[in-house]
Protein backbone atom coordinates (compact mmCIF):
# COMPACT_ATOMS: atom_id res chain seq x y z
CA UNK A 1 0.00 0.00 0.00
CA UNK A 2 1.30 3.66 -1.07
CA UNK A 3 2.46 5.50 2.05
CA UNK A 4 1.23 8.32 1.14
CA UNK A 5 -2.19 9.30 -0.97
CA UNK A 6 -2.43 12.53 -2.03
CA UNK A 7 -6.58 13.32 -4.27
CA UNK A 8 -7.78 15.72 -6.01
CA UNK A 9 -5.58 18.84 -4.17
CA UNK A 10 -7.21 22.55 -5.09
CA UNK A 11 -5.74 25.69 -3.61
CA UNK A 12 -6.09 29.08 -4.88
CA UNK A 13 -5.08 32.56 -3.65
CA UNK A 14 -7.59 34.86 -4.24
CA UNK A 15 -8.84 34.18 -7.63
CA UNK A 16 -5.74 32.74 -8.91
CA UNK A 17 -5.85 29.36 -9.12
CA UNK A 18 -2.47 27.44 -8.28
CA UNK A 19 -3.23 24.03 -7.39
CA UNK A 20 -5.66 21.98 -9.68
CA UNK A 21 -7.06 18.41 -9.17
CA UNK A 22 -3.30 17.26 -8.15
CA UNK A 23 -3.09 13.56 -7.42
CA UNK A 24 -0.66 11.05 -6.90
CA UNK A 25 0.83 8.49 -4.43
CA UNK A 26 4.15 7.28 -2.93
CA UNK A 27 5.06 3.87 -2.18
CA UNK A 28 7.43 3.73 1.05
CA UNK A 29 11.30 3.56 0.15
CA UNK A 30 10.34 5.55 -3.04
CA UNK A 31 11.89 8.73 -4.07
CA UNK A 32 10.10 11.26 -5.93
CA UNK A 33 10.62 14.34 -8.14
CA UNK A 34 8.35 17.19 -8.66
CA UNK A 35 9.93 19.16 -11.42
CA UNK A 36 8.08 22.25 -13.42
CA UNK A 37 9.13 25.94 -13.62
CA UNK A 38 8.79 28.40 -11.39
CA UNK A 39 4.82 29.46 -10.67
CA UNK A 40 3.93 26.06 -11.64
CA UNK A 41 2.46 25.16 -7.91
CA UNK A 42 5.44 22.96 -6.73
CA UNK A 43 6.20 24.39 -3.58
CA UNK A 44 2.82 25.32 -2.62
CA UNK A 45 2.25 21.48 -3.59
CA UNK A 46 4.60 20.79 -0.28
CA UNK A 47 3.68 23.41 1.53
CA UNK A 48 0.58 21.96 1.13
CA UNK A 49 1.56 18.57 2.62
CA UNK A 50 3.47 19.51 5.67
CA UNK A 51 -0.11 21.87 6.57
CA UNK A 52 1.60 25.40 5.75
CA UNK A 53 -0.97 25.94 3.30
CA UNK A 54 -4.70 24.56 3.69
CA UNK A 55 -5.69 23.38 0.61
CA UNK A 56 -9.21 24.30 -0.66
CA UNK A 57 -10.14 21.07 -2.33
CA UNK A 58 -9.03 16.96 -1.88
CA UNK A 59 -7.72 14.80 0.51
CA UNK A 60 -4.30 13.79 2.02
CA UNK A 61 -3.76 10.34 3.46
CA UNK A 62 -0.77 8.91 5.30
CA UNK A 63 -0.09 4.82 5.63
CA UNK A 64 -3.99 4.79 5.62
CA UNK A 65 -4.88 7.29 7.31
CA UNK A 66 -6.90 10.48 6.75
CA UNK A 67 -4.51 13.54 7.54
CA UNK A 68 -6.48 16.12 5.80
CA UNK A 69 -9.97 16.42 4.02
CA UNK A 70 -11.17 19.08 2.02
CA UNK A 71 -15.35 18.45 3.13
CA UNK A 72 -14.65 18.24 6.96
CA UNK A 73 -14.04 21.83 7.61
CA UNK A 74 -13.55 21.88 11.56
CA UNK A 75 -10.72 18.83 11.08
CA UNK A 76 -7.71 21.40 9.80
CA UNK A 77 -6.36 22.91 13.43
CA UNK A 78 -7.19 19.41 15.15
CA UNK A 79 -3.54 17.77 15.85
CA UNK A 80 -1.91 19.81 13.20
CA UNK A 81 0.94 19.50 15.37
CA UNK A 82 0.96 16.04 15.47
CA UNK A 83 0.04 15.86 11.58
CA UNK A 84 2.85 17.69 10.52
CA UNK A 85 5.10 15.49 12.17
CA UNK A 86 4.20 12.38 9.21
CA UNK A 87 6.30 15.08 7.05
CA UNK A 88 10.11 16.49 7.18
CA UNK A 89 10.43 19.72 5.56
CA UNK A 90 13.89 21.04 3.90
CA UNK A 91 13.92 24.49 2.73
CA UNK A 92 15.20 26.77 -0.06
CA UNK A 93 16.61 29.30 2.28
CA UNK A 94 17.19 26.67 5.01
CA UNK A 95 15.69 28.63 7.54
CA UNK A 96 18.02 27.59 10.66
CA UNK A 97 17.58 28.96 13.68
CA UNK A 98 20.48 31.71 14.07
CA UNK A 99 20.73 31.60 17.95
CA UNK A 100 21.59 28.06 18.23
CA UNK A 101 24.37 25.92 17.24
CA UNK A 102 23.94 23.30 14.39
CA UNK A 103 23.74 20.33 17.28
CA UNK A 104 21.22 22.79 18.84
CA UNK A 105 19.13 23.00 16.04
CA UNK A 106 19.17 19.67 15.26
CA UNK A 107 18.02 18.55 18.56
CA UNK A 108 15.95 21.55 19.71
CA UNK A 109 12.37 20.16 18.44
CA UNK A 110 12.79 16.38 19.64
CA UNK A 111 13.87 18.20 23.10
CA UNK A 112 10.44 20.40 23.16
CA UNK A 113 8.59 17.09 21.90
CA UNK A 114 9.91 14.83 24.74
CA UNK A 115 8.74 17.06 27.65
CA UNK A 116 5.64 16.17 26.15
CA UNK A 117 6.58 12.22 27.10
CA UNK A 118 5.08 11.02 30.47
CA UNK A 119 8.47 9.76 31.75
CA UNK A 120 10.18 12.80 31.05
CA UNK A 121 10.71 13.83 34.69
CA UNK A 122 12.11 10.36 35.92
CA UNK A 123 14.49 9.84 32.87
CA UNK A 124 15.23 13.07 31.88
CA UNK A 125 19.01 12.95 31.56
CA UNK A 126 19.00 9.66 29.96
CA UNK A 127 16.45 11.19 27.36
CA UNK A 128 18.65 14.33 26.90
CA UNK A 129 21.76 12.03 26.50
CA UNK A 130 19.99 10.07 23.85
CA UNK A 131 18.92 12.87 21.91
CA UNK A 132 21.76 14.63 22.17
CA UNK A 133 23.41 11.52 20.62
CA UNK A 134 21.04 11.46 17.96
CA UNK A 135 21.54 14.55 16.90
CA UNK A 136 25.73 13.85 16.81
CA UNK A 137 24.73 10.99 14.32
CA UNK A 138 22.57 12.38 12.19
CA UNK A 139 25.19 15.70 11.87
CA UNK A 140 28.25 12.75 11.31
CA UNK A 141 26.18 11.24 8.85
CA UNK A 142 25.83 14.50 6.75
CA UNK A 143 29.53 14.72 7.28
CA UNK A 144 29.38 17.38 9.56
CA UNK A 145 30.72 15.80 12.93
CA UNK A 146 33.45 18.87 13.15
CA UNK A 147 30.99 21.55 12.95
CA UNK A 148 28.53 20.76 15.33
CA UNK A 149 29.20 23.35 17.37
CA UNK A 150 29.47 25.98 15.19
CA UNK A 151 26.55 28.99 14.39
CA UNK A 152 24.74 28.98 10.83
CA UNK A 153 26.59 31.91 10.28
CA UNK A 154 29.95 30.26 10.47
CA UNK A 155 28.66 27.83 7.81
CA UNK A 156 28.60 27.42 4.63
CA UNK A 157 25.41 27.79 2.28
CA UNK A 158 26.29 23.81 1.78
CA UNK A 159 26.51 23.18 5.19
CA UNK A 160 23.57 24.97 6.47
CA UNK A 161 21.71 23.37 4.27
CA UNK A 162 23.32 19.77 5.24
CA UNK A 163 22.42 20.85 8.94
CA UNK A 164 18.64 21.38 7.88
CA UNK A 165 18.77 18.35 6.11
CA UNK A 166 19.91 16.49 9.53
CA UNK A 167 17.39 18.97 11.24
CA UNK A 168 14.40 17.25 9.07
CA UNK A 169 15.26 13.73 9.83
CA UNK A 170 15.64 14.37 13.72
CA UNK A 171 11.70 13.26 14.16
CA UNK A 172 12.32 10.47 11.73
CA UNK A 173 9.30 11.49 9.28
CA UNK A 174 7.01 9.22 7.14
CA UNK A 175 8.02 11.35 4.40
CA UNK A 176 10.79 13.78 3.79
CA UNK A 177 10.37 16.83 1.30
CA UNK A 178 12.78 19.35 -0.09
CA UNK A 179 12.01 22.65 -1.71
CA UNK A 180 14.74 23.07 -3.93
CA UNK A 181 16.93 22.55 -1.71
CA UNK A 182 19.61 23.62 -4.16
CA UNK A 183 18.45 26.93 -5.45
CA UNK A 184 19.74 29.08 -3.10
CA UNK A 185 23.59 27.68 -3.11
CA UNK A 186 26.60 28.30 -5.40
CA UNK A 187 27.42 25.95 -7.85
CA UNK A 188 30.52 24.65 -6.78
CA UNK A 189 28.20 23.43 -2.85
CA UNK A 190 24.84 21.87 -4.90
CA UNK A 191 27.56 18.67 -4.92
CA UNK A 192 27.98 18.20 -1.30
CA UNK A 193 24.12 18.59 -1.16
CA UNK A 194 22.66 16.35 -3.80
CA UNK A 195 25.21 14.24 -2.58
CA UNK A 196 23.64 13.63 0.86
CA UNK A 197 20.04 12.97 -0.61
CA UNK A 198 21.18 10.42 -3.01
CA UNK A 199 22.67 8.76 -0.03
CA UNK A 200 19.29 8.85 1.98
CA UNK A 201 17.89 7.89 -1.22
CA UNK A 202 19.84 4.66 -1.30
CA UNK A 203 18.89 4.20 2.08
CA UNK A 204 15.33 3.58 1.20
CA UNK A 205 14.08 7.38 2.98
CA UNK A 206 10.64 8.27 1.44
CA UNK A 207 11.47 11.52 -0.36
CA UNK A 208 9.55 14.47 -2.14
CA UNK A 209 12.29 16.56 -3.97
CA UNK A 210 11.21 19.59 -5.55
CA UNK A 211 14.41 20.11 -7.87
CA UNK A 212 15.32 21.92 -10.95
CA UNK A 213 18.32 19.70 -11.36
CA UNK A 214 16.94 17.21 -13.97
CA UNK A 215 20.02 15.13 -13.93
CA UNK A 216 19.62 14.66 -10.36
CA UNK A 217 15.90 13.67 -10.60
CA UNK A 218 16.46 10.87 -13.40
CA UNK A 219 19.20 9.55 -11.26
CA UNK A 220 17.64 9.62 -7.93
CA UNK A 221 14.31 9.28 -8.29
CA UNK A 222 12.41 6.51 -9.04
CA UNK A 223 9.08 8.64 -10.01
CA UNK A 224 9.01 12.03 -11.24
CA UNK A 225 5.84 14.53 -11.48
CA UNK A 226 6.00 17.39 -14.38
CA UNK A 227 4.15 20.40 -13.51
CA UNK A 228 2.59 23.18 -15.54
CA UNK A 229 0.07 26.11 -14.26
CA UNK A 230 -1.37 24.22 -11.42
CA UNK A 231 -1.92 21.05 -12.77
CA UNK A 232 0.15 17.32 -12.67
CA UNK A 233 0.92 17.37 -16.81
CA UNK A 234 3.08 14.03 -16.80
CA UNK A 235 3.46 11.86 -14.08
CA UNK A 236 5.78 8.65 -14.14
CA UNK A 237 8.98 6.34 -14.09
CA UNK A 238 12.14 9.52 -13.45
CA UNK A 239 13.94 8.35 -16.66
CA UNK A 240 11.10 7.47 -19.02
CA UNK A 241 9.92 11.33 -18.19
CA UNK A 242 13.15 12.82 -18.55
CA UNK A 243 13.88 11.19 -21.40
CA UNK A 244 11.34 10.51 -23.14
CA UNK A 245 8.22 12.70 -22.38
CA UNK A 246 5.31 12.24 -24.08
CA UNK A 247 2.97 15.38 -23.55
CA UNK A 248 4.44 18.30 -25.21
CA UNK A 249 4.55 20.90 -22.72
CA UNK A 250 7.22 18.57 -20.94
CA UNK A 251 9.19 18.23 -23.96
CA UNK A 252 9.55 22.64 -24.22
CA UNK A 253 9.89 22.40 -20.08
CA UNK A 254 12.87 19.76 -20.54
CA UNK A 255 14.24 21.15 -23.93
CA UNK A 256 15.32 24.39 -22.35
CA UNK A 257 17.57 22.01 -19.87
CA UNK A 258 18.80 19.91 -22.44
CA UNK A 259 20.15 23.19 -24.61
CA UNK A 260 22.10 24.36 -21.92
CA UNK B 1 25.88 72.46 52.60
CA UNK B 2 27.49 69.96 50.45
CA UNK B 3 26.96 66.91 52.44
CA UNK B 4 23.25 67.98 52.80
CA UNK B 5 22.76 68.29 49.08
CA UNK B 6 23.85 64.98 48.16
CA UNK B 7 22.18 63.32 50.81
CA UNK B 8 18.61 65.15 49.36
CA UNK B 9 19.48 64.13 46.27
CA UNK B 10 20.48 60.57 47.03
CA UNK B 11 17.05 60.71 48.15
CA UNK B 12 15.80 61.63 45.10
CA UNK B 13 17.80 59.32 43.12
CA UNK B 14 16.02 56.69 45.18
CA UNK B 15 12.87 57.42 44.27
CA UNK B 16 13.61 58.17 40.77
CA UNK B 17 15.24 54.70 40.98
CA UNK B 18 12.12 53.03 41.94
CA UNK B 19 9.76 54.97 39.25
CA UNK B 20 12.33 54.08 36.50
CA UNK B 21 12.67 50.00 38.00
CA UNK B 22 8.69 49.69 38.98
CA UNK B 23 7.69 51.12 35.53
CA UNK B 24 9.97 48.85 33.77
CA UNK B 25 8.54 46.04 35.38
CA UNK B 26 5.37 46.41 34.65
CA UNK B 27 6.02 48.36 31.07
CA UNK B 28 7.70 45.34 29.43
CA UNK B 29 5.85 42.27 29.87
CA UNK B 30 2.32 45.01 29.33
CA UNK B 31 3.87 45.98 26.09
CA UNK B 32 4.12 42.41 24.89
CA UNK B 33 0.99 41.75 25.76
CA UNK B 34 0.41 45.07 23.35
CA UNK B 35 1.93 44.04 20.78
CA UNK B 36 0.21 40.69 20.71
CA UNK B 37 -3.15 42.48 20.75
CA UNK B 38 -1.92 44.98 18.10
CA UNK B 39 -0.98 41.96 15.60
CA UNK B 40 -4.35 39.95 16.84
CA UNK B 41 -6.26 38.38 13.93
CA UNK B 42 -9.42 39.68 15.69
CA UNK B 43 -10.16 43.00 13.79
CA UNK B 44 -11.85 44.89 17.20
CA UNK B 45 -8.88 44.16 19.21
CA UNK B 46 -6.58 45.37 16.59
CA UNK B 47 -8.41 48.32 16.29
CA UNK B 48 -9.11 49.14 20.06
CA UNK B 49 -5.53 48.77 20.61
CA UNK B 50 -4.47 51.42 17.79
CA UNK B 51 -7.16 53.61 19.29
CA UNK B 52 -5.63 53.47 22.78
CA UNK B 53 -1.60 53.59 21.09
CA UNK B 54 -2.93 56.48 19.04
CA UNK B 55 -4.43 58.40 22.52
CA UNK B 56 -1.53 57.27 24.38
CA UNK B 57 1.36 58.80 22.22
CA UNK B 58 -0.89 61.56 21.49
CA UNK B 59 -1.39 63.19 24.75
CA UNK B 60 1.76 64.48 26.90
CA UNK B 61 2.74 62.09 29.60
CA UNK B 62 2.18 64.81 31.93
CA UNK B 63 -1.59 65.38 31.63
CA UNK B 64 -1.62 61.48 31.95
CA UNK B 65 0.12 61.85 35.05
CA UNK B 66 -2.59 64.43 36.56
CA UNK B 67 -5.42 62.35 34.90
CA UNK B 68 -4.83 59.47 36.99
CA UNK B 69 -3.32 61.25 39.85
CA UNK B 70 -5.96 63.59 40.60
CA UNK B 71 -9.20 61.98 38.44
CA UNK B 72 -10.13 59.11 40.60
CA UNK B 73 -10.42 61.69 43.83
CA UNK B 74 -12.30 63.80 41.62
CA UNK B 75 -14.65 61.56 40.25
CA UNK B 76 -15.23 59.12 42.26
CA UNK B 77 -14.89 61.73 45.32
CA UNK B 78 -12.32 59.44 47.06
CA UNK B 79 -8.84 59.10 46.51
CA UNK B 80 -7.56 55.69 45.46
CA UNK B 81 -4.07 56.57 45.98
CA UNK B 82 -2.71 56.30 49.34
CA UNK B 83 -1.78 59.92 50.89
CA UNK B 84 2.31 60.72 51.17
CA UNK B 85 4.93 59.72 49.13
CA UNK B 86 4.32 55.80 48.50
CA UNK B 87 0.91 56.65 46.66
CA UNK B 88 2.27 58.84 44.28
CA UNK B 89 4.86 56.97 43.49
CA UNK B 90 2.20 54.39 42.64
CA UNK B 91 0.25 56.61 40.56
CA UNK B 92 3.03 57.88 38.58
CA UNK B 93 4.05 53.93 37.96
CA UNK B 94 1.03 53.71 36.72
CA UNK B 95 0.59 56.60 34.54
CA UNK B 96 4.23 55.42 32.92
CA UNK B 97 3.76 52.26 32.74
CA UNK B 98 0.77 52.33 30.97
CA UNK B 99 2.67 55.18 29.14
CA UNK B 100 5.49 53.37 27.73
CA UNK B 101 3.65 49.79 27.57
CA UNK B 102 2.58 51.53 24.17
CA UNK B 103 5.48 52.54 23.20
CA UNK B 104 7.49 49.35 23.80
CA UNK B 105 4.25 47.92 21.73
CA UNK B 106 5.51 49.49 18.65
CA UNK B 107 8.95 48.39 18.66
CA UNK B 108 8.44 44.63 20.19
CA UNK B 109 5.79 44.59 17.11
CA UNK B 110 8.53 45.80 14.43
CA UNK B 111 11.00 43.46 16.24
CA UNK B 112 8.69 40.24 15.81
CA UNK B 113 7.40 41.39 12.43
CA UNK B 114 11.02 41.71 11.35
CA UNK B 115 11.64 37.75 12.59
CA UNK B 116 11.64 36.03 8.76
CA UNK B 117 8.21 33.93 8.35
CA UNK B 118 10.64 31.11 7.52
CA UNK B 119 12.16 31.02 11.04
CA UNK B 120 8.42 30.38 12.30
CA UNK B 121 7.23 27.89 9.50
CA UNK B 122 10.64 25.79 10.30
CA UNK B 123 8.77 25.36 13.93
CA UNK B 124 5.54 24.77 12.54
CA UNK B 125 7.00 22.09 10.68
CA UNK B 126 9.07 20.72 13.33
CA UNK B 127 5.94 20.46 14.97
CA UNK B 128 6.75 23.16 17.69
CA UNK B 129 3.57 24.91 19.58
CA UNK B 130 2.93 28.75 19.19
CA UNK B 131 4.41 29.57 22.48
CA UNK B 132 7.32 27.18 21.92
CA UNK B 133 8.18 29.15 18.70
CA UNK B 134 7.56 32.44 20.06
CA UNK B 135 9.82 31.61 23.32
CA UNK B 136 12.18 29.33 21.88
CA UNK B 137 12.85 30.91 18.47
CA UNK B 138 11.66 34.44 17.75
CA UNK B 139 11.90 35.87 21.05
CA UNK B 140 16.19 35.98 21.41
CA UNK B 141 16.23 37.45 17.50
CA UNK B 142 13.33 39.73 18.30
CA UNK B 143 15.46 41.03 21.52
CA UNK B 144 18.66 41.32 19.57
CA UNK B 145 16.87 43.60 17.12
CA UNK B 146 15.18 45.36 19.47
CA UNK B 147 17.82 46.58 21.54
CA UNK B 148 19.01 49.71 20.03
CA UNK B 149 15.37 51.47 20.14
CA UNK B 150 15.15 49.86 23.39
CA UNK B 151 17.86 51.67 25.00
CA UNK B 152 16.63 55.19 23.37
CA UNK B 153 13.09 54.76 25.46
CA UNK B 154 14.38 53.73 28.38
CA UNK B 155 17.17 56.16 28.25
CA UNK B 156 14.35 58.47 27.55
CA UNK B 157 12.55 57.32 31.15
CA UNK B 158 15.03 57.86 32.92
CA UNK B 159 14.88 61.59 32.07
CA UNK B 160 10.43 61.20 32.21
CA UNK B 161 10.58 59.84 35.82
CA UNK B 162 11.37 64.27 36.45
CA UNK B 163 7.77 64.75 35.18
CA UNK B 164 6.77 62.84 38.46
CA UNK B 165 7.27 66.50 40.18
CA UNK B 166 3.94 67.63 38.55
CA UNK B 167 1.79 65.46 41.14
CA UNK B 168 4.86 66.33 44.19
CA UNK B 169 6.74 63.28 44.53
CA UNK B 170 9.69 63.81 45.84
CA UNK B 171 12.12 62.63 42.80
CA UNK B 172 15.70 63.74 41.46
CA UNK B 173 15.23 67.21 40.13
CA UNK B 174 12.57 68.21 42.40
CA UNK B 175 14.95 67.77 44.94
CA UNK B 176 17.33 69.36 43.16
CA UNK B 177 15.23 71.99 42.34
CA UNK B 178 14.25 72.64 46.04
CA UNK B 179 17.29 74.11 46.97
CA UNK B 180 17.17 76.88 43.91
CA UNK B 181 13.75 77.60 45.73
CA UNK B 182 14.22 77.80 49.38
CA UNK B 183 18.30 78.99 49.40
CA UNK B 184 18.63 80.32 45.94
CA UNK B 185 21.51 77.65 45.18
CA UNK B 186 22.25 76.90 41.21
CA UNK B 187 24.99 74.67 41.97
CA UNK B 188 22.79 71.78 42.72
CA UNK B 189 20.77 71.85 39.60
CA UNK B 190 24.19 70.61 38.16
CA UNK B 191 25.36 68.53 40.39
CA UNK B 192 21.31 67.13 40.02
CA UNK B 193 22.37 66.77 36.28
CA UNK B 194 25.45 64.80 37.20
CA UNK B 195 22.84 62.03 38.74
CA UNK B 196 21.25 61.62 35.56
CA UNK B 197 24.84 61.32 33.30
CA UNK B 198 26.00 58.69 35.73
CA UNK B 199 22.78 56.68 35.62
CA UNK B 200 22.52 57.28 32.26
CA UNK B 201 25.75 55.64 31.99
CA UNK B 202 25.80 52.85 33.80
CA UNK B 203 22.87 51.88 31.85
CA UNK B 204 24.85 52.59 28.23
CA UNK B 205 27.13 50.59 29.04
CA UNK B 206 24.96 48.19 29.96
CA UNK B 207 23.13 47.58 26.73
CA UNK B 208 26.66 47.84 25.35
CA UNK B 209 27.15 44.81 27.04
CA UNK B 210 23.65 43.51 26.41
CA UNK B 211 24.47 43.89 22.22
CA UNK B 212 27.79 42.47 22.24
CA UNK B 213 26.08 39.29 24.45
CA UNK B 214 24.13 38.56 21.28
CA UNK B 215 26.64 39.24 18.90
CA UNK B 216 27.01 35.62 18.53
CA UNK B 217 24.56 35.06 16.08
CA UNK B 218 23.26 36.86 13.21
Amino acid sequence: MAILEVKNIEKHFGSTKVLEDVSFSLEEGSALAIIGSSGSGKTTLLRCLNFLEKPDGGSISVKGEKLFDASDEADWEKNLRKKRLHFGMVFQSFNLFPQYTALENVTLAEKLLAQERPDFKQNKKEILAEIENHGKELLAQMGLSERMGHYPHQLSGGQQQRVAIARALALKPDILCFDEPTSALDPELTGEVLKVIRGLAEQKTTMIIVTHEMAFARDVADQVIFMDGGVIVEQGDSREVIENPKEERTKQFLSRYTQE
Amino acid sequence: MFWTVTQSLLSGLATTFEIFILTLLFALPLGLVFAFASMSKWKPLRLLMQLIVWVVRGTPLMLQLIIIFYGPGLWLGTNIWSGGEAGRIAATVVAFAFNYACYFSVIFRGGIESVPVGQREAGQVLGMTRSQIFFKITLLQMIKRIVPPMSNEIITLVKDTSLARIIAAYELTFAGYSFMKSDGLTWPLFYTGVFYLLFVGILTLLFNYIERKLDYFR
